[in-house]
């Protein structure tokens, strides 16, 4: 209770809470809105290429009109056609699994990072910031010469005398998932390292005494306590990953068409401006679901904290 | 300022009757042989050395500033640490290469270290699940420990939902729950505020006397130790610098160190001017000062002469010369009014300030000793102890 009058303060106070809220409005509802208004809307050849357009001069009668020109056929085709279908499941299986490998993964890399000697770890959460320092397409157009078929990854092989014949990895589901986790990795480390660098060192000494061996208190102690971490990497990286456009693009073979890619064609090759935003709109709510999810477990966590 | 009482609280019954220590046929339960632990390259040991026998059934007290080592010497019957030399034995085995989850031993930590993401009965079953005690046995003997900490209707909170008292007694039932042969307390009652910790030493003493365990705890704070303790260990720089009870710690300290840090204390140096038979007479600064003999002075050599204020009589009035075996006098330049007890500090013509403390027996609100005041403070030979470190 206390703490709701504290922030229901002085005029100042009310307004640096209003700024976030602000922002929000300003950059993601009215924008949504739009691309919602839009997906209700028929293509045109036309400028802006959508009908219909609310005229403010025409008053009521033109809003009238405005509002009668809204539909839903956009949505009725996507459903239709099972070009978005397969691409949303190829998008959501993507990701998914791109998830699960980065988990294991960065749940890895964060656990040792975090027992590291105490002096060595900030070097080595530079390193793992370090590729940020290249911009990211350039590191997408380097995993191309690597995975083409004389770069670097069939050299390599070939030298080791591993493989006959040059493999095929561009252009394979395989190149997209290398590329995904390589891209992402920083994202699911970070926040799990954060959890596991926070965990009282004494919990596991209470573990052993207590009768449990190092493995044990791993997953009895380590593991339970560093589920915030794992929730919040898991996060950050399925939301974005559902929606990548670019490293499918480059990497990814034709017949692997994920949303972001399908939702690029409309826009810009079809200039079919309300069927991407309707394929944008319920790309929407498909991730809002788990941030839902994310948003409950983070407030049992705030109530279990407080 | 009660260090002068506390010592008293240990001569309770039965307590006094037990002293496997003094019997040659007791064998100890815990044994440190030689142990030392360096940590890193750290050129001082933390434990340096450290031989001592703890019996069965004693409530024993590590006692010591902090960084004198005594953590590191529970930690190492826990396991948590193993000797860099040395062993360390429990009922005669060697814990040498038990690891601290195969020791029948339990620890409650400083800061309890209670599983966040456990409830109080989750935390308390923790241990009773590693050894894979049946299901119907684990709930019993958790609900049986949890009554015996008066948590049981707090059985499902998590530890964040309890406050630091109720917290301290979880802890406490987590390490009670798996019957260790030794209680390992670390600070038990540091994070507590000052009433509870008093009620609280108290439930551990009765605690630790009626389930006949072995406790080791422990402490920085001089009352607690003498409070629960049957023997004192009283650390300085990772050596043992004495071993006693409470009692013999207070009264009998083998050094100014130890003085010092079990209590106040006046300490006069002088030295030895004659011996006679169970007499030391001592110049000092401040005179000729008569101390019973504790048979290690030598004639001419350097020693203080330990003196509580506690036993030290604060008088306007010169003592009867019957009573002068030791007298001094100054003048009050502080006085501290404690309710129970006041205490002067007195400055004597050498400079030196001594401490006197003596018991309010009257309700007088206006004491007749105050700032400014020329005093005589007084004490018999016996009161005094000879240190020679």
């Amino acid at each position: 209770m206390s703490a709701t009058d504290k922030r229901a303060g002085s005029p100042a106070q009310r307004l640096v809470v209003l700024v976030p809220y602000l922002w929000l409005v300003a950059f993601f509802l009215v924008p949504f809105l739009i691309v919602l208004k839009i997906s209700l809307s028929q293509t045109t050849i036309a400028q802006p290429p959508y009908v219909p357009v609310l005229d403010p001069a025409a008053g009521l009668q033109g809003l009238r009109e405005f509002l009668s020109g809204l539909s839903l056929e956009n949505y009725a085709s996507l459903l239709a056609d099972r070009l978005y279908l397969s691409a949303y499941l190829k998008s959501l299986e993507v990701a998914a699994l791109s998830t699960l490998i980065l988990l294991v993964l960065g749940y890895a890399l964060a656990y040792g990072l975090s027992r590291a000697p105490r002096r060595l770890q900030p070097l080595l959460m530079t390193l793992v910031v370090l590729p940020f320092w290249t911009s990211f397409l350039i590191r997408v157009y380097a995993w191309i010469n690597i995975l083409q078929r004389d770069g670097l990854l069939n050299q390599a092989l070939g030298a080791l005398g591993l493989v006959a014949e040059p493999a095929v990895w561009l252009s394979t589901d395989t190149a997209i998932y290398i590329g995904i986790v390589y891209s992402y990795l920083p994202f699911m480390v970070l926040p799990i390292y954060a959890a596991l660098d926070k965990l009282d060192e004494t919990l596991l000494e209470a573990a052993a005494d207590l009768g449990c061996p190092p493995w044990r208190s791993f997953w009895l102690v380590t593991v339970p306590l560093s589920l915030p971490g794992v929730y919040a990497g898991v996060l950050i990286c399925f939301i974005p990953i559902v929606g990548e456009f670019v490293i499918p693009d480059l990497l990814g073979g034709s017949e692997t068409v994920m949303i972001g890619q399908t939702l690029w064609t409309e826009f810009f090759a079809n200039r079919d401006w309300p069927v991407a935003s309707a394929v944008a709109a319920v790309l929407l709510l498909l991730l809002v679901v788990p941030i839902v999810i994310y948003q409950q477990f983070q407030a049992r966590a705030r109530d279990a904290e407080a | 300022m009660h260090d002068g009482r506390a010592d008293t609280r240990s001569f309770t019954g039965a307590r006094r009757a037990f002293a496997p220590w003094a019997d040659p046929a007791s064998r100890p339960l815990v044994r440190y042989e030689a142990v030392t632990k360096r940590f890193g390259t750290a050129s001082a040991p933390a434990v340096d050395r450290v031989t001592l026998d703890i019996y069965e059934r004693e409530f024993f007290a590590l006692l010591g500033p902090s960084g004198c080592g005594k953590t590191t010497l529970l930690r190492l019957l826990a396991g948590l640490e193993r000797p860099s030399e040395g062993r360390v034995l429990l009922a005669g085995a060697d814990l040498g290469a038990v690891p601290p989850y195969r020791r029948p031993v339990n620890m409650m930590f400083q800061a309890y270290a209670l599983f966040p993401h456990l409830t109080v009965e989750g935390n308390v079953a923790f241990g009773l699940r590693q050894d894979k005690v049946p299901r119907a046995e684990t709930a019993a003997r958790v609900a049986e420990m949890l009554a015996l900490v008066q948590l049981e209707h707090l059985a499902s909170r998590k530890p964040h939902q309890l406050s630091g008292g109720q917290r301290q007694r979880v802890a406490l039932a987590r390490a009670l729950v798996k019957r260790p042969k030794v209680l390992l307390l670390d600070e038990p009652l540091a994070a507590l505020d000052r009433k509870l910790r008093e009620d609280t030493r108290f439930e551990l003493m009765h605690l630790q006397e009626r389930l006949g365990l072995t406790f080791v705890i422990v402490t920085h704070d001089r009352e607690e130790a003498m409070t629960l303790a049957h023997r004192i260990a009283v650390m300085e720089s990772g050596r043992i610098a004495q071993v006693a009870t409470p009692a013999e710690i207070y009264e009998q300290p083998r050094s100014r160190f130890i003085a010092a840090f079990i209590g106040d204390v006046n300490l006069i140096e002088g030295s030895v001017a004659a011996i006679e038979p169970g007499r030391v007479a001592i110049d000092s600064a401040v005179g000729r000062l008569i101390a019973a003999d504790s048979g290690e002075s030598r004639l001419g050599s350097q020693v203080w002469l330990a003196v509580r204020p506690e036993k030290i009589r604060v008088a306007l009035a010169p003592p009867a010369p019957a009573d002068a075996a030791n007298a001094v006098s100054g003048k009050v330049v502080d006085v501290g009014y404690l309710g129970d007890i006041s205490v002067y500090h007195v400055r004597l013509g050498s400079g030196l300030t001594m401490q006197a403390a003596s018991a309010n027996l009257t309700r007088l609100t206006e004491r007749p000793i105050g700032w400014d005041d020329q005093v005589w403070l007084s004490w018999p030979p016996e009161a005094g102890l000879v240190l020679t470190r």
